[in-house]
């Protein structure tokens, strides 16, 4: 699978009080969610943001609360991918269970730049920058789980 | 192969002998925890994949605390979820307003987590059990729907980092200010996919309600877990909660470790996180004598235990809350609340002028009960101090433990309770 868009960028320790404030906790559905991403650290995210787009940040991304809504409203505003160059760890198997596409790279990327994720070939683009860099694969229970879809999806094949 | 307490629990709860750093597998929980915020995506997700029946009735433990008593319409359809949902599937440790409490401290306090347990919970404070020897985690809330379908989480193994405990705190000291030097230390991700496992000598000079707090936060260092080796006054606690049967590990000396910390308990002083990130810790010899609050937050997962209101009622008796100052006093559980009740320390707090909630999560996550406005300043005994964490984006929050929470009340700034 391949992933492009334009960069939105970001820096180190993005929390999820950011992503999504606790005060839109007391909604579970994504599309609401999705209208308050990142409000708290871009107010312009939603207006700047093209379907597809590809978030770039720093080390630690998703710190913070365990909510599945911050990689959800992600997700749901229409974000194609994050990379980062760490992410906190339950962010990270958050998205992996949702399907949100992430992708651990320390390859530079600058606010406005062109990139692309092969997810199968394991490799980052920077089209702007015309460089690259390759990141090792998930491992293969991780990998059923993508495949799958999503955990939930994982478990009804069996795989948990 | 030798391992790490963390690994030893792991591989008991996958049936194997032994477990590698970085391997990905799947280990069998004994508990699954969710919230009113967390668990209705996990309801949503589990009804979706038309799972028909939770793995064990007595393993799932739902806990409505956050946004409660109810803060608004939408809040209380949550709630409404949670309850139908635990109804329906007979679920056996559901609390409700007039039983429930903050979680972290309510499982302890009800004897569901015994040391060698490995648990679960979409609360990503679930590192607080550590305290009692179990290797317990936060996850999310599709975890939290797939292991109640199966009772089963996907774990990657972690490295550890060691902390050599030694000595004894000076008085004012507490869990609060370890864990605070310790993030402080090695940053906001200094143990990012960790363990930080918790032993030596100084471990007996910390209370469990201390090893509660320092757990509590591992989190704040991005560690996937905290764990204390288990000694007699962990036995005590766990047969006085009622919890089942300890099973004991214990790292291998040979284990081998990210990196070893050592702490001198007592060099330690009070310590207070600025804003916006944990790990912008400051002593007293670095914070300025006029940075003046509006508002001190005593209560949470981290420090609403009852030895922490013990702590601030000695501070408050026989003086006031500055008049600039609101002061929100919130034990955890119901058995903790009783507990401040009968020892008179409501008494001690209503008469120096703080207010006294029931049991909630509230302003610890910009929830309810205690939003701050733009560019006000709270000294709060909770756990994180982010951008927009208690209110607006331009308030601030100093992390700080109930002593310095007390003596800041009292004195209208951040201040340490030597100044008193």
């Amino acid at each position: 699978m391949k992933l492009s868009g334009k960069a939105l960028r970001y820096g180190d320790h993005v929390d999820t009080d950011v992503i999504i404030p606790a005060r839109y906790l007391n909604s579970s559905d994504p599309m609401e969610l999705a209208s308050h991403c990142m409000e708290d650290i871009d107010k312009d995210f939603l207006k700047r943001l093209q379907p597809g787009d590809i978030i770039a940040a720093g080390v630690n991304f998703g710190c913070g609360s365990s909510r599945e809504h911050a990689p959800l409203a992600i997700k749901s505003a229409g974000v194609g991918a994050v990379v980062a160059k760490s992410f906190a760890r339950i962010f990270y198997r958050n998205s992996v269970n949702i399907g949100l596409p992430i992708v651990v790279s320390n390859l530079d990327i600058a606010e406005g730049d062109q990139a692309e994720v092969d997810l199968d070939a394991g490799i980052l683009y920077n089209q702007t920058q015309g460089t690259e860099d390759h990141f090792p694969p998930f491992s293969p229970f991780l990998q059923d789980v993508i495949h799958a879809g999503g955990l939930m999806n994982a478990l009804k094949e069996g795989k948990l | 192969m030798s391992m790490t307490m963390t690994q030893k629990i792991i591989a008991a709860h996958c049936g194997k002998e032994t477990v590698t750093p970085g391997e990905i597998l799947l280990a069998n929980t004994d508990l699954v925890l969710g919230n009113d915020i967390t668990a209705p995506v996990a309801v949503n997700e589990f009804e979706k994949a038309n799972c028909a029946n939770v793995f064990d009735k007595s393993k799932v433990v739902l806990v409505l605390d956050h946004f409660v008593p109810n803060k608004d319409i939408k809040a209380a359809e949550q709630s409404k979820q949670i309850r139908e949902f635990a109804r329906k599937h007979d679920i056996e440790n559901f609390f409700d307003v007039g039983q429930t409490g903050v979680e972290h401290a309510l499982l302890p306090e009800k004897g569901l987590v015994t040391a060698g347990d490995l648990v679960i919970g979409a609360d990503s404070h679930t590192c607080t059990y550590g305290a009692l020897g179990a290797l317990s985690t936060g996850v999310g809330s599709t975890d939290m729907a797939a292991a109640m379908a199966s009772g089963k989480v996907w774990l990657r193994v972690p490295e550890a980092i060691k902390v050599l405990l030694h000595g004894a705190f000076r008085p004012y000291v507490s869990g609060k200010d370890v864990i605070l030097h310790l993030i402080g230390m090695i940053g906001v991700d200094g143990a990012l996919y960790q363990s930080l496992e918790f032993v030596g000598e100084g471990v007996r000079s910390l209370s469990i309600d201390d090893r509660l707090c320092v757990c509590n936060m591992a989190i704040e260092a991005g560690a996937k877990n905290g764990i204390f080796s288990v000694d007699e006054q962990t036995i005590t606690y766990l047969r006085d909660h009622g919890a089942k049967e300890p099973r004991l590990f214990w790292a291998d000396d040979s284990a081998v470790y990210a990196r070893v910390i050592d702490i001198d308990l007592s060099t330690l002083t009070p310590t207070v996180a600025f804003p916006h990130l944990p790990d912008n810790t400051r002593t007293f010899d670095e914070i300025p004598k006029d940075l003046a609050i509006d508002q001190v937050v005593i209560g949470s997962c981290t420090n609403g235990r009852l030895s922490d209101f013990v702590q601030a009622a000695e501070l408050f008796k026989g003086r006031k809350v500055h008049p600039d100052v609101r002061c929100l006093i919130i034990p955890a559980t119901q058995q903790i609340y009783l507990d401040c009740m009968h020892l008179g320390l409501f008494d001690t707090f209503i008469q120096a002028g703080c207010a006294v909630s029931t049991p909630t999560c509230g302003p610890c996550l910009g929830g309810h009960m205690g939003i701050l406005a733009a560019k006000e300043k709270c000294v709060s005994t909770t756990n994180r101090n982010f951008v927009g964490r208690m209110g607006d984006p331009k308030s601030e929050v100093y992390l700080a433990s109930p002593a310095v929470a007390a003596a800041s009340a009292i004195l209208g700034r951040v201040a340490e309770p030597g100044e008193l």
